[in-house]
């Protein structure tokens, strides 16, 4: 469980939702981004959305100023539709948090 | 649709058909074992002429040359594992620069890939961060798709390079083609912001000390002279990037030529007084502001940009607005105020008269400045003037008169030494009536020497003017400035002889050290068609000058 605590060290974090063309290199474009930038990506999810043609990633990322840059950047990948933020307090990886522990 | 109308073809022969769907007319390329089966297509095609290269490297670069010449996207080979490896540098510059090319490299077939295969390597993960798009295709079927979209993603918005990965079992897999797909082409920007243009050019108007800033996309969007327009009406004294060299002709009024790490220090100057910066198509390069926070510090910003990432990247700007630069500037010309700006340019003027860029040695042509001049003295502006990297490069793009759009040709954002001999064959293939100059250097040169038998083999109109200080003279410059003078590795103990290494490829080749007539010879060699190399002995502790040490903020110039 994250703490009060832990939020202070880290900073807050941001949840992204990300609207992709499922096939099987679009993970190494997303998360390379933050790779290659040295931006930890604290938590993905990731799975096919609909009739499986689009998949839906879910990422958990420190809000940092450079953020705004990274969104505008995954917003510019060919596979990627659309990408809304959302604040920490999105429940997708709150839900997930009982099998990581 | 009768059955005759459907098409049973190789995934090799509808790559070639696509490729020629699309107007390519020249490729330049490498054969290896992976690729064989689109080459057999290939060699049956009428339309598509390929070039040879000698290294995957040229054969990119050569690509580069032509899109970069005409801002058509062009076409590159190569096979899988080195062949592909090889490419990188040339597609990572172009990435760099915004050039748009597409890259055809082929694969193992699908079955072994992941098997450490015999020149197996990763393209399509290599590609990634150097590629605007990357596609690994899986079927022959995919190709029809694949292929359009390659061109249109390398064409639309901000340009540059794709990559289409091809193994090797797609490219004999058999489809049935029913229909042909439409070439792809670059779609057209979204409508920029008319509200935000509309305060853009009343903070024009209001502006006392404004200066026009251009960058690579004010050439890539075709915008030159719109820009040239807008400086003329607004009384904008402009500067230029490395990339936008030729968009306003350098000896215009209002050009105070490039700015930045080795802008003149007028330029630099009147950078730091302006009440407004007006950029347009650049992106804030290290090389271009030095240390940014002292950049035009007390000025308010414009930035127009086709790529929305760019605002506010490195500086926010006041107003930004994501358009084609060249439809922002239709929109915005009818809106500014025409101004004469009477004390603006008076001061600009006197910034010019007291801290111009000096040229030492301009009018004699055994010095690097003055054999830059020589050579534009004796070729007009339809001449194209491509560049390698270095000191070379430098000076060219501080002395050059250049007056054109699309005139120069050089390695901005990578920086990659061996870029200028390929490049220069591609620019004289894609425009054969033009001479193609390329200054080079004795670093440079030897990093893609190999070119010399390609450009003997299309007997390209290229012009290579050889700045020979036998040394790495950027590297022997910082280490003699910031590296207490300590010259390591960057001084060449062994020294080739340049003319006959060119006579060696079948290139003609005149050395200007044992001309007793240099301005003859050189403009002998420069009028005459086809491949010449011209070598000329320069001082090895000239420097480019004035210089911004990297991290410095612009006005505190060395030298000049």
């Amino acid at each position: 469980m994250q703490t009060a605590a832990d939020e202070t060290i880290s900073g807050p974090h941001t949840v992204l939702e990300l609207d992709v063309h499922n096939h099987c290199g679009v993970m190494s474009h997303v998360v390379g981004l933050f790779a290659r930038r040295a931006y930890n990506v604290e938590g993905i999810l990731v799975m096919p959305a609909g009739d499986g043609a689009r998949s839906r990633i879910w990422l958990r990322v420190h809000e940092e100023a450079r953020l705004d840059q990274m969104i505008k950047q995954i917003a510019k990948l060919e596979d990627v539709f659309e990408v809304r933020r959302h604040g920490a307090a999105h429940e997708v990886f709150e839900r997930i948090e009982e099998f990581f522990r | 649709m009768s059955k005759s109308d459907i098409e049973t073809m190789t995934g090799a022969q509808i790559v070639v058909r696509l490729l020629e769907r699309q107007g390519v007319t020249t490729i330049a390329g490498i054969p290896g074992g992976a690729i064989l089966p689109i080459y057999d297509a290939l060699s049956q095609s009428g339309r598509i002429r390929h070039v040879l290269a000698r290294h995957e490297q040229g054969a990119g670069f050569i690509a580069q040359g032509m899109s970069r010449a005409t801002g058509i996207p062009a076409v590159c080979m190569a096979s899988s594992g080195p062949g592909a490896t090889n490419l990188l540098t040339a597609i990572a510059d172009a990435k760099l620069d915004s050039i748009p090319i597409v890259a055809i490299t082929a694969q193992v077939p699908r079955a072994m890939i992941g098997t450490d295969a015999f020149q197996e390597v990763d393209t399509y993960g290599l590609t990634v961060p150097i590629t605007k798009h990357n596609f690994l295709v899986g079927s022959a079927r995919e190709l029809l798709d694949v292929i359009p979209r390659a061109f249109r993603i390398a064409a639309s918005g901000r340009p540059g390079p794709v990559l289409i990965d091809i193994p090797k079992d797609v490219q004999t897999e058999t489809a049935h083609i029913f229909d042909w797909p439409a070439p792809g082409a670059g779609e057209p920007a979204a409508e920029p912001s008319h509200a935000s243009i509309t305060a853009a050019a009343a903070m024009i108007d209001e502006a006392e000390r404004p200066m026009l800033y251009l960058g690579g996309g004010v050439v890539h969007s075709g915008a030159s002279s719109l820009a040239v327009e807008l400086a003329e009406n607004a009384g904008l004294p402009t500067v230029m990037t490395l990339m936008a060299l030729g968009a306003m002709p350098t000896d215009h009024e209002l050009s105070l030529g490039m700015l930045g790490m080795h802008g003149a220090r007028c330029t630099n100057m009147a950078l730091e007084e302006c009440d407004l910066l007006i950029a347009i198509g650049a992106r804030f390069d290290d090389r271009a502001t030095g240390k940014v926070s002292a950049f035009c510090a007390r000025a308010r910003i414009i930035h127009v940009d086709i790529d929305p990432s760019e605002l506010g990247k490195i500086k926010t700007a006041h107003i930004g607005i994501r358009g084609d630069v060249r439809r922002v500037l239709e929109l915005l010309l009818p809106q500014v105020r025409w101004q004469r700006r009477d004390l603006w340019l008076s001061r600009v003027r006197d910034l010019k008269a007291m801290h111009p860029l000096r040229m030492p040695g301009r009018d004699d042509i055994r010095t690097h400045y003055g054999l830059i001049r020589a050579v534009a003295d004796c070729i007009d502006d339809e001449a194209s003037i491509v560049t390698d990297v270095g000191q070379h490069q430098m000076w060219a793009a501080q002395a050059y008169p250049l007056r054109r759009p699309r005139q120069w040709l050089s390695s901005g954002g990578l920086g990659t030494m061996g870029f200028g001999l390929p490049a220069a064959i591609g620019a004289a293939l894609a425009e054969p009536d033009r001479t193609v100059v390329c200054f080079s250097g004795d670093g440079s040169l030897l990093m893609n020497v190999q070119e010399l038998a390609t450009a003997a083999q299309e007997g390209a109109n290229v012009k290579i003017v050889l700045l020979d200080n036998a040394a790495l003279g950027l590297v022997h410059q910082q280490q003699t400035l910031f590296y207490g003078a300590r010259s390591f590795a960057s001084r060449y103990a062994h020294h080739p002889d340049f003319c006959a290494l060119a006579r060696g490829f079948g290139i003609g080749a005149v050395d200007l050290d044992r001309e007793d007539d240099p301005h003859e010879a050189l403009r002998r060699a420069l009028t005459t068609p086809g491949p010449v190399l011209i070598h000329a002995s320069i001082d090895q502790e000239q420097q480019v000058l004035p210089m911004v040490a990297p991290g410095a903020a612009n006005c505190e110039m060395i030298g000049g």
